[in-house]
């Protein structure tokens, strides 16, 4: 665990050692509000809820923690630093592991600046502080799952812009199946596999502020497979 | 200290290394030398663990490197080929990160991060980013990092690549200190730093070993020191071959006036300008050049590595 921790350490300081890291943050709070406050019309809503605001997470996050993980492995790989990491004393797994909890710590960082909005409310009415509390929950789930994803993704090339597109690419197919059997009914027990697959249709009871024992399995599932993936590419060097 | 048996690599369907053996001592300093694509980056990528071999075995200080690569790692101090390091960082943040991942205690990774910044001369760029430090510079912060944990093995690839010569001279005397208490490989395609810092060197060649020995041996497997003379004299050439200490004498071409110029090889590869004057003399010959030619490293290696 030390040697997770000590990966843990240099990765988040990396994120705040240049402006990125701070921009990211500014520039998903600007979106995030501006499509909560404006697009969907809060002001003119008369409800002190953030439903609206957790119901658009699964898009939001679609372009925001692509660009969280995909320098993680990328550019180790670009700039060769790889080498050193896998030769230092370590399992791939710790490596792994302190990359994830790294990128993580600084969706929750960018998360807590969101809580703003939970305080406005607060202002203005009496909003159901357990829902908002689910629902902070639930996103981090559904972030993690997406970081995952993006780590595993990002071990996969040496580009930083291809990680982005792919992993990008790869959840939005995640979140289309839980869409899709919508009009796909005529296939039958697909639509029941589809819906339970998609990341989307579990995100609907966290933006209702339930957290049901069911979608916490699958969250955790699709984080434990897309890291075990991860640390068997990156031991899979060794045999190419 | 480091022994590998019947190492082989094959990417694919080719082969970088094949079938390579060899076994270093504890203190040894040794020169991994060949031309690039030889299969010098390949061999120390296993002796690393960074990759695995296809068939046989390396083991250092008695831990396999398939087997026990956490074992191994924790020996060996290792600088990549083209010394790749976290540019975001600066050098004190880097070297203490090093220092946590190579299981140093952490009462002790202040001293040791002194120490190494100290022994490779980073005193004036501790606070700077290695993004903007000149490359001699990162080159001192790659070997300090390998240098951080103490190990007992060094494995450096290509060290002074891209360096100038003055920057060449200082790695190389850093290696001579280090290889006084500890084990150490480098790779290069060099000679002259082979010969200032090597016990012993490994000439590998199109994933064999072509050679191997100390410097002195290596050269003397050559052909000795040749004698270039040019002289002018009755028969020189077959009077010449026919005396005690020579060995062969060659007619290169004529000279002007009269004067041939021969390349003459002693009976014992070692230099016999000085019987040649005085044959010369007792014959009356004129000379009006003699000049003795030691072979190189780099005679051999070119004979070696050019089939």
């Amino acid at each position: 665990m030390k040697n997770a921790i000590a990966i843990f350490k240099k990765e988040l300081r990396s994120y705040f050692s240049s402006p990125i890291g701070f921009v990211f943050i500014i520039f998903y709070l600007l979106v995030s509000n501006a499509f909560f406050f404006f697009v969907q019309d809060f002001f003119r809503q008369g409800q002190v809820t953030m439903r609206g605001y957790f119901a658009a997470m699964p898009w939001v996050f679609l372009f925001f923690v692509p660009a969280i993980t995909m320098r993680l492995w990328a550019e180790e790989k670009k700039m060769g630093t790889v080498e050193l990491l896998l030769t230092m004393p370590m399992k791939e797994w710790q490596i792994v592991a302190g990359k994830f909890l790294a990128a993580f710590a600084f969706l929750a960082i960018t998360l807590a600046f969101s809580m703003t909005i939970p305080v406005s409310l607060m202002y203005l009415g009496k909003p159901d502080l357990g829902v908002i509390i689910g629902s902070y929950v639930g996103a981090l789930f559904l972030g993690s799952a997406y970081l995952a994803i993006g780590l595993y993704i990002s071990s996969l090339t040496e580009n930083q812009v291809v990680a982005f597109i792919i992993s990008l690419a790869a959840i939005f197919v995640l979140l289309l199946v839980g869409i899709a059997p919508v009009w796909l009914n005529a296939l039958g027990s697909i639509v029941a596999v589809c819906e339970y697959v998609s990341l989307l249709s579990h995100f609907n009871n966290v933006t209702r502020g339930v957290i049901d024992s069911r979608d916490v399995v699958y969250y955790a599932s699709v984080i434990a497979l897309f890291l075990y993936l991860n640390v068997k590419n990156i031991e899979a060097r060794k045999w190419r | 200290m480091i022994h590998v048996e019947g190492l082989t690599k094959r990417y694919g369907q080719s082969t970088a290394i094949d079938n390579i053996s060899f076994h270093i001592n504890r203190g040894e300093v040794v020169g991994l030398l060949g031309p690039n694509g030889a299969g010098k980056t390949t061999t120390m990528k296993i002796l690393t663990c960074f990759i695995s071999a296809t068939a046989g075995r390396a083991s250092i200080n008695g831990h396999d490197t398939f087997d026990q690569p956490l074992k191994v790692k924790e020996q060996i101090g290792y600088l990549p080929e083209s010394c790749p390091l976290y540019h975001d960082m600066d050098v004190t943040t880097y070297l203490t990160f090093s220092a946590e991942v190579r299981g140093v205690a952490s009462d002790k990774r202040k001293g040791a991060v002194e120490k190494v910044i100290s022994d490779c001369d980073l005193g004036k760029v501790t606070h700077k980013l290695i993004g903007h430090l000149s490359k001699g510079y990162r080159q001192r912060v790659g070997l300090a990092q390998a240098l951080i944990h103490d190990p007992a093995v060094l494995i450096l690839d290509e060290p002074t690549s891209g360096l100038d010569p003055n920057q060449i001279r200082d790695i190389l005397s850093l290696i001579n200190n280090l290889g006084q208490e500890k084990t150490v490989i480098h790779s290069t395609h060099i000679l002259s730093e082979v010969e200032a810092t090597s016990d012993r060197v490994l000439i590998i060649n199109n994933g064999h070993i072509v050679a191997q020995g100390t410097p002195r041996e290596l050269m003397s497997r050559s052909s000795g020191t040749t004698v270039y003379v040019t002289v002018k004299g009755s028969d020189v050439q077959g009077q010449l071959a026919s005396a005690p200490f020579v060995k062969k004498a060659e007619k290169i071409s004529d000279a002007r006036d009269g004067f041939v110029r021969l390349a003459v090889q002693g009976a014992d590869q070692r230099d016999v300008s000085l019987d040649l004057f005085k044959l010369a003399v007792e014959k009356d010959w004129l000379v009006s050049e003699l000049k003795a030619e030691t072979a190189s490293l780099e005679d051999v290696f070119a004979k070696l590595t050019r089939g």
